[in-house]
């Protein structure tokens, strides 16, 4: 019967069966799209109202909960919700991290571009790449079982301690930062060098008076996607940091972040409880902080775009 | 000083800093494989492990690893890819694009433990399954999902506009366009993406603390119906990947071989990192050659 079907009828209906798949194609991708929507709002709508809860429900104040620094939840007569010294170990691992990673991160981009182009570039590229492979619980691994004892036998105090965590974090965040500095320095006009050059100026002068400067919005980016990465990192630091309830005096005294008294309670507190309800609100405020560390991110690049 | 002294010690500085991140790998990666070879045997990659005793190995534990990431990448593809299409075929500049490139960077820069705190509250409490794989799988589906689409969506305008050109003058529609033209031609680049992401989501822990749970029940490899409790295809059963495992083990165990169990943990699961992005490389390149037809 085929064959017998006019040619005209044949083209209408492989057109409308072309134009049935155009359809299912563009709803796949278009729901595709709604997904990814949906996805993001879900998590701030359940993250946002799960973490009010504490102040909302429970009547925990909040000011309490930002500026105490006494954390017992589970006193019965008097309990304490302070999170203060948590957020001080979350925002001073992540600034010592980058305080380490950051010159050897944008100095190593500086080797790839500047120093040895062509092989330089090729040993060291891959193993940055391998450095991002390994999974953060390896790092806290060796960290535990090599740096925390090392620190403890060289430099003193238990070794659980702000400065592990601080190495391991920097460690972790090396490659991320040295990939977006590498791509910064490289996508930098090559007349810059030239022009440089072209003026007797050495390439230690070229580097720190034209290409750092010309380069510079795009290497904070990279500096903080980096402490973007180690605000959020959590088992890493956890199996490192010691995880006590005060405020470290120096960098050898143990500590704790946001992440890590996160990890370490979520499992055995009451889903419901003040004390996991408080949980979620340091949970929100880490969502906070990515959507600070994005806006600050998108803050930099409109800097960039106007030069 | 003058300025020649200046570069000349400059230089000595760069270099030094290309061979500190040397050594830092080079020292990381001796460690992991001399302390976790010793470790491996059939033994340790067959047996169960044990809550108390020493000698366990780690047989379902790199199991729930590998079904894991199945189920995950299962799932995160087929949207990745539809959205990395959109993004790229579909999508009109405009506040609503501007809309989803800022969703997709909200996802892409969660800290892994705030996804796992959504997943806990919404695969595990809300739906009331508990700590199963597929809540860790979606859990990992939000972590991966913003990886693939800007692979593909890169893959995609990648591929020159002449082969799409050509397609659309022949009268051919958009869409098929996509499945015919496009799609096989940034096909090698997606895979290479998948594959990497692939590497990133095995060794991920911290979401799947609470989706997909630090137990394992016992397992009988025998038992091939996806519904039954004590079947490995089960997904509604709680799981504890390998990069759970050494964190439950060296924080919370209680076996005193810890240091056996995670140093030989640690290596598989570098080991298996590696080799997915050393097959990543190598099937991009593979497929890149037949395409092509260069040698």
């Amino acid at each position: 019967m085929e064959k017998l079907l006019s040619a005209q009828e044949r083209l209408l209906k492989s057109k409308r069966s072309r134009l049935g798949g155009e359809f299912r194609g563009k709803f796949f991708v278009i729901l595709c799209a709604v997904i990814m929507i949906s996805a993001a709002i879900a998590i701030t709508i359940f993250l946002g109202t799960k973490g009010l809860q504490s102040f909302t429900k429970n009547g925990v104040s909040i000011l309490e909960f930002l500026t105490s620094t006494k954390w017992n939840p589970t006193d019965k007569a008097n309990p304490a919700y302070g999170v203060l010294p948590f957020i001080f170990g979350s925002f001073a691992v992540t600034f010592l991290a980058a305080l380490i990673a950051a010159p050897l991160g944008i100095g190593g981009a500086i080797f790839m571009t500047e120093i040895a182009p062509s092989w330089g570039r090729k040993v060291l590229q891959p193993i940055v790449e391998l450095l991002v492979g390994i999974p953060s619980v390896v790092y806290g691994f060796i960290g535990l079982t090599v740096l925390v004892p090392f620190i403890r036998e060289n430099v003193g105090g238990l070794g659980f301690s702000l400065l592990s965590g601080m190495i391991v974090l920097a460690i972790m965040i090396l490659p991320t930062i040295t990939t977006i500095a590498t791509d910064a320095m490289s996508s930098l006009p090559n007349h810059l060098r030239e022009g440089s050059y072209a003026l007797g100026a050495t390439r230690w002068q070229t580097i720190r008076k034209v290409l750092v400067p010309a380069a510079l919005p795009s290497l904070l980016t990279a500096i903080i996607l980096g402490m973007a990465r180690a605000f959020g990192e959590a088992l890493a630091v956890q199996m490192v940091i010691g995880n006590v309830r005060d405020l470290p005096n120096s960098i050898l005294d143990a500590s704790a972040t946001l992440t890590t008294i996160i990890t370490l309670n979520m499992g055995h507190t009451t889903y419901g409880s003040v004390e996991n309800n408080t949980l979620w609100s340091m949970g929100l405020i880490l969502l906070i902080m990515s959507f600070a560390f994005i806006l600050l991110i998108r803050y930099l690049s409109s800097r960039r775009k106007l030069r | 000083m003058n300025s020649r002294t200046a570069d000349r010690i400059a230089t000595g500085v760069f270099i030094a800093i290309a061979i500190i991140i040397t050594a830092i790998l080079a020292g990381l990666f001796f460690y992991i494989f001399v302390n976790g070879f010793k470790y491996i045997s059939f033994d340790f990659l067959t047996t169960p492990s044990s809550n108390v005793r020493a000698g366990g190995g780690i047989r379902d534990q790199l199991f729930n690893s590998f079904y894991i990431l199945f189920i995950t990448m299962l799932i995160t593809v087929p949207i990745g890819v539809g959205g990395g299409i959109y993004m790229a075929e579909y999508a009109k500049p405009g506040k609503v694009t501007d809309f989803i490139r800022t969703c997709i960077e909200v996802l892409s820069s969660l800290p892994s433990i705030v996804i796992g705190m959504f997943g806990l509250l919404v695969f595990v409490n809300t739906t009331g399954w508990g700590y199963t794989i597929l809540g860790g799988a979606l859990a990992l589906t939000v972590f991966n999902l913003p990886t693939i689409v800007r692979t593909t969506e890169d893959a995609i305008r990648a591929v020159p506009r002449d082969l799409k050109e050509a397609s659309l003058a022949l009268g051919i529609t958009h869409w098929h366009t996509i499945k015919t033209v496009i799609l096989p031609a940034a096909f090698p680049s997606i895979l290479t993406g998948a594959i990497l992401a692939a590497g990133r989501v095995f060794g991920e822990a911290a979401a799947l603390l609470f989706t997909a749970g630090l137990s394992t029940p016992r397992l009988d490899y025998a038992n091939w119906n996806p519904f039954s409790d004590q079947s490995p295809l089960n997904i509604f059963r709680p799981a504890e990947t390998l990069a759970v495992h050494i964190w439950s083990v060296n924080t919370q165990g209680l076996i005193p071989d810890v240091e056996a169990v995670s140093s030989g943990s640690a290596a598989v699961l570098v080991i298996s990192v590696l080799i997915f992005n050393l097959a990543a490389r190598w099937i991009g390149s593979m497929i890149h050659k037949r395409i092509t037809a260069t040698k």
